[in-house]
Formats: structure tokens, sequence, C-alpha cells
């Protein structure tokens, strides 16, 4: 379009392009993390809820928590529950809702392709759950919590878990999101995240359950995650296999279970 | 000859124009790939058919409006352009590509605005679309857009407390920030008030003079008038009539002709000399109503027999009808469950 003086003149004139593809996924985790963050439901999920849970039964002696301070046993729980509230509970309902207000559909006419878009879900998820560990040890820190493996291998193993713990956690959560009605998303993940955190081995041990029961739930994603997180910060353990294959086993079936029956609108 | 035009006239197929065929100038050149071609597309939902053997062709560098009544398949049609759905028969082409097949290549070229939603609920109107800009190469000044659409009062506002219009605003801008060649866009003035709907038509026809193609559908009769170049009226998923604005209205609907004359003329006379699908009337006594397909040989048939028989038609007007009338008589004007 050659200038006709009208400043406006060539505006619209087609010059189409995508973005280069790392700056998309940047900005689409930096909006998609905003969009969280700035959601006052999401806030008291993910960092509400599990600080007050942290610091009630971590200073009230409410439920027997074994030998040792109760803030050792409580923190790699509320660690875990923090990870089940993000990449699950919060990322089910947000991306319930986006299905149902047809950002999913926009989106996926946009130049940024679906993996991208994957990504950079997945990489606010993780950028939401530095925050959440940040927050949450600090607090227990100040509860008193002494961690027992605070070098690289125990470093190393904590975000191991996690990010297993994400995966499993996402599948299942994008699964539901990609299945559901936004509404019964809201509800279910809600109800999940409420049994859960009773029956999970978040604040309660799993000994408390009888023995039949006690095995059916260490196989749930949230008690071999905060099993995990207890084996390598509570007990110094190192890497913990099973808890490792139990939610490597989980993210394999939700991813699969998402990318099989997900619908965009 | 008229034996001809009246046989040519028996089916409103005749309206179609065959790809190709070009009826008045168009600024894109003969060889170039049209940016919609779409060829007997057929699209089921179950035991429904939305979309039943439809040809549409959208010239470059032109507005392409796409009538109907509600359930006739214009959003189905527009949504499988964009790659949404994957058609049951026939051949969709946007930009000479597959929308599904190369969806990768095809979507950066692409504008598309949703009939509704498409914005996260808490993500405030700028922040959107400075978002949706960053995803595109070379997009169009942000603050540029905001400004055209109005849309600088609410920038802050989040999605969810946007008004309708608003909303609409916003998704018309997430559509063009691309700088697209080609954009679909889904009642873009619905609901909009009269100063939004003007801009909005401003938008586009600026768009269109910078050559960049245009579908879009509409329930706005004067929307499709003042706007497009083509113009397609879609029924039971079927193109059934398509033109110019002016094309449809000369020859969509029956139009009329009226004039004023001697009372008691030979009316049986006159219509010999006219297409049979013609007819005529004295409504009061001088006062006289040609109704038909009115045009050039039709008027001078009308005069050449008033000058034979010595009478001098006062008066003379032809009322043509407006592109709703034509509408409705293509579709009929029963209220459809």
């Amino acid at each position: 379009m050659t200038a006709t003086g009208n400043t406006t003149a060539g505006t619209f004139a087609p010059r189409p392009g995508p973005a280069p593809v790392g700056r998309m996924i940047l900005a689409q985790a930096a909006l998609e993390t905003r969009m969280l963050l700035r959601n006052g439901e999401q806030l008291l999920l993910t960092a509400v809820i599990p600080t007050l849970l942290l610091v009630l039964f971590a200073s009230v002696d409410i439920v027997d928590t074994g030998s040792g301070a109760a803030v050792d046993f409580l923190t790699p729980g509320v660690l875990a529950l923090a990870v089940m509230s993000t990449a699950f509970t919060g990322q089910a309902i947000a991306t319930g809702f986006e299905r149902r207000y047809g950002v999913l559909k926009r989106l996926a006419v946009s130049p940024m392709p679906r993996w991208a878009l994957m990504t950079a879900k997945t990489a606010s998820v993780l950028a939401v759950e530095v925050l959440q560990v940040t927050l949450l040890a600090s607090v227990a820190l100040a509860l008193g919590w002494s961690p027992a493996a605070w070098g690289t291998a125990g470093i190393l193993a904590v975000a191991l878990l996690i990010v297993a713990g994400t995966a499993a956690f996402s599948g299942l959560g994008l699964l539901m999101a990609g299945t559901l009605k936004a509404e019964v998303t809201l509800a279910a993940a809600n109800l999940v995240f409420v049994l859960l955190l009773v029956g999970g081995g978040v604040v309660v041990p799993l000994e408390k359950f009888p023995g039949p029961v006690q095995g059916v739930l260490e196989l749930l994603p949230v008690a071999a995650l905060s099993g995990g997180l207890r084996d390598v910060l509570q007990h110094g353990g190192g890497l913990p296999g099973s808890e490792i294959a139990i939610l490597f086993a989980w993210a394999v079936a939700g991813l699969a279970a998402a990318a099989r029956w997900f619908r965009w609108e | 000859m008229r034996g001809g035009d009246a046989l040519a006239r028996a089916s409103p197929a005749r309206l179609r124009r065959l790809p190709g065929m070009r009826s008045h100038s168009s600024p894109g050149s003969p060889g170039e790939v049209p940016p919609v071609q779409v060829t007997g597309l057929v699209k089921r939902y179950g035991a429904k058919i939305a979309v039943d053997g439809l040809d549409l062709t959208v010239r470059a560098g032109t507005v392409t409006a796409v009538l109907g009544p509600n359930g006739a398949g214009k959003t189905t049609t527009l949504e499988t352009c964009e790659g949404y759905r994957r058609p049951d028969d026939g051949t969709v082409r946007v930009l000479g590509l597959d929308p599904i097949a190369d969806a990768a290549a095809l979507r950066p070229r692409i504008g598309v605005m949703l009939q509704s939603g498409g914005v996260y609920s808490g993500a405030r109107a700028e922040e959107m679309l400075r978002h949706t800009a960053g995803l595109h190469a070379h997009p169009v000044d942000v603050a540029l857009l905001v400004e055209r659409l109005g849309l600088g009062s609410c920038g802050r506002t989040p999605y969810r407390r946007l008004s309708g219009g608003q909303q609409q605003r916003l998704a018309l801008a997430m559509a063009v920030v691309g700088r697209p060649e080609l954009v679909f866009l889904d009642e873009p003035t619905a609901g909009l008030d009269p100063q939004a709907r003007r801009a909005t038509w401003d938008l586009v026809r600026e768009m269109r003079a910078d050559g960049v193609a245009c579908v879009l559908t509409t329930h706005s009769m004067e929307e499709a008038e003042e706007l497009s170049d083509d113009v397609a009226i879609i029924d039971g998923g079927r193109v059934i009539a398509q033109g110019s604005p002016e094309e449809l209205r000369r020859d969509g609907a029956e139009n009329t002709l009226r004039f004023s004359g001697r009372p008691g003329l030979d009316l049986a006379s006159l219509l010999k000399a006219l297409p049979s699908d013609t007819a005529a009337a004295e409504l009061t006594p001088g006062a006289y109503r040609i109704t038909g397909k009115i045009n050039p040989q039709l008027l001078a048939t009308v005069t050449s027999w008033c000058a034979q028989h010595g009478v001098m038609p006062d008066r003379i007007a032809v009322e043509q009808h407006t592109l709703e009338d034509v509408f409705l008589e293509l579709t009929g004007r029963e209220l459809r469950a």
C-alpha cells in the first residue's frame, strides 16, 4: 500500500505471520498466570486454604500426627495439597470455563500451535507452584519446620516428585475439564479436593485408616505425592521409587485419556 | 427471446453465479486464487443436515455478506472455513489451503470473530487485545485499534464486566489485529448501538480498501446493502441466491411499475406483450400497477405499447424493493420454529 497522505491508509494492509513460538508461549504463560493470581476463588484454593491448614494443624493438636513435630509431618502434606490445588483443581476449573466461554475455541484459530498452548499452561502451573512452595515453606520455617533433606539430592528429589505430581494432576484435571460441563467441573473438582484433603494423607496420616482402605488410599496421586515428599523431607530418604511409579502411572493414564477425550468446545 | 428469459427465470438457481464468473468489476486479477472457494459442502450433525451442497466463492478484496434465517447453515459454513468442522462432503479451500490439513499455515493468515465469547472472563479488554497482537509478527498498532473502536474507556475493565457491545468490538479488534488477508466475522454488529455499528462498518470498509477480503454473517439487510460487494442468501443449508445487492434487488423479487393514464386501458393486450409472470391492474380509474421482474426491456415494452395506443404514461415510476423484501420472498415470511 502506498501512502496517500491519509495517515491511516494501509493500516490493515495484509501482513500476516505468526510471532516466534517462544514469545507466544511466554506471553500465554504470563497471561494465564495473571488470570490465576487475579482470581479470588483460585487464590483461596491455592494459597489461603493450604496456609491456613498448615498454621491451624501445626499450632492446635487436632490430629495425632505421630512422633516428631507436627509441622514436620504437615509441611510435605500441605505442599502436596498445594500442587493438587493448582495442577488439578485450579486447572480443571479454569480450563472448564475457558472451554465454556470459547477461549480455547478462539485460541485454536490463533497462530499459536496447540502444543505451544499446552506448554504455556504447564509453565503457568509450574510458576504458580513455585510461588506456593515459597510461601508455604516460609510459613512452615516460621512455625519451626526443619526439613530432613536440605542438600542438592533432596531438592532434586522434591522437584522430581512435584513435576511428576503436576503431570498426574494435570492429566486428570484436563480430562475433567475437557469432558464435563463447566459447572459440573467446578463442583466435582472442589469435591475431589476436599475428599483427597481428608483421605489423601495430607493432614491425616493414612495409618489412621483401616488396613484395606489404607492400601487403596496409598494409590491415590495426592497420597503418593505427600508420602513421597514425607519420605524425603521428614525422613531424609532418597528418591522414593514406588511413589514416583504411582504418580507416573497416573500421569500416563490421565494425559492419555485427556488427549483422547478432551473436547475443545 | 422472451421465452428464453422466462425459462431462465423459472429457477432461483439462475441467481447463483458460477465460480469464476464475474458480472461486475473485481479488484482481484482473474487468475488469482479466490480467498474462499466452497464447492458442494455438506455437513451433518447426526441425522440433521446443517449444510446441504453449498457453493460459495469470495472474490479477492471484497466483502461478502452471508444472509439467512437462523439455522440456515451460516455459522456452520463459516466454521468449516475456519477449520473447526470437517466437511462430510465437498471441498473447502481458504486462501487456496485446506482449513484442516493446512491449518498451521492458514491460521496466521486469517482473522476470526466468533459469534460470542473467546476471551478469559478475568482478562482486561486492552490486555487481551495486546496479547492477541503479540501472537502475530506484524500486528496493527493496538492503541490505534482501541481508539478506532472506542475501547479506550473500558481498556482496563475485565471482559465479564464489559457491555455486550464492548465485547463485540473487542472480538472484532482481535480478529483484525494480526493483519490477516481474510477475516471471518460472525454477526459482527449484533447488539451494537448505531454509533458502534457505523464504526464497525467503517473498519470493514477500510480493510477492504487495504485489500483484505471479508466474509460476514448478518441478519441486517441494511448492513448487507451498506457493506457488501456480494450477498449470498442461504436457506436450508444451500445458497439460494447470490449476487451484488443491486442485482438481488433487481432480480430477486417482484418489483412494481406504476403509471397513470387514460382510464380503462386494455390491460389484457398489454399483458400479451409482457413476460408471462407479469401482472397488471388498474387500481383506481387511470392508476395502473404492473408487478413482475421490472427491467429495462419491460419498461421499453410498456412505453412502446403506450405509444402504439396513444397513451401518455404520466408519473411513470419503478419501485424497487429492498433487500429485505427479496430476503423474505426467498426464505418465506413465516416464523420458523
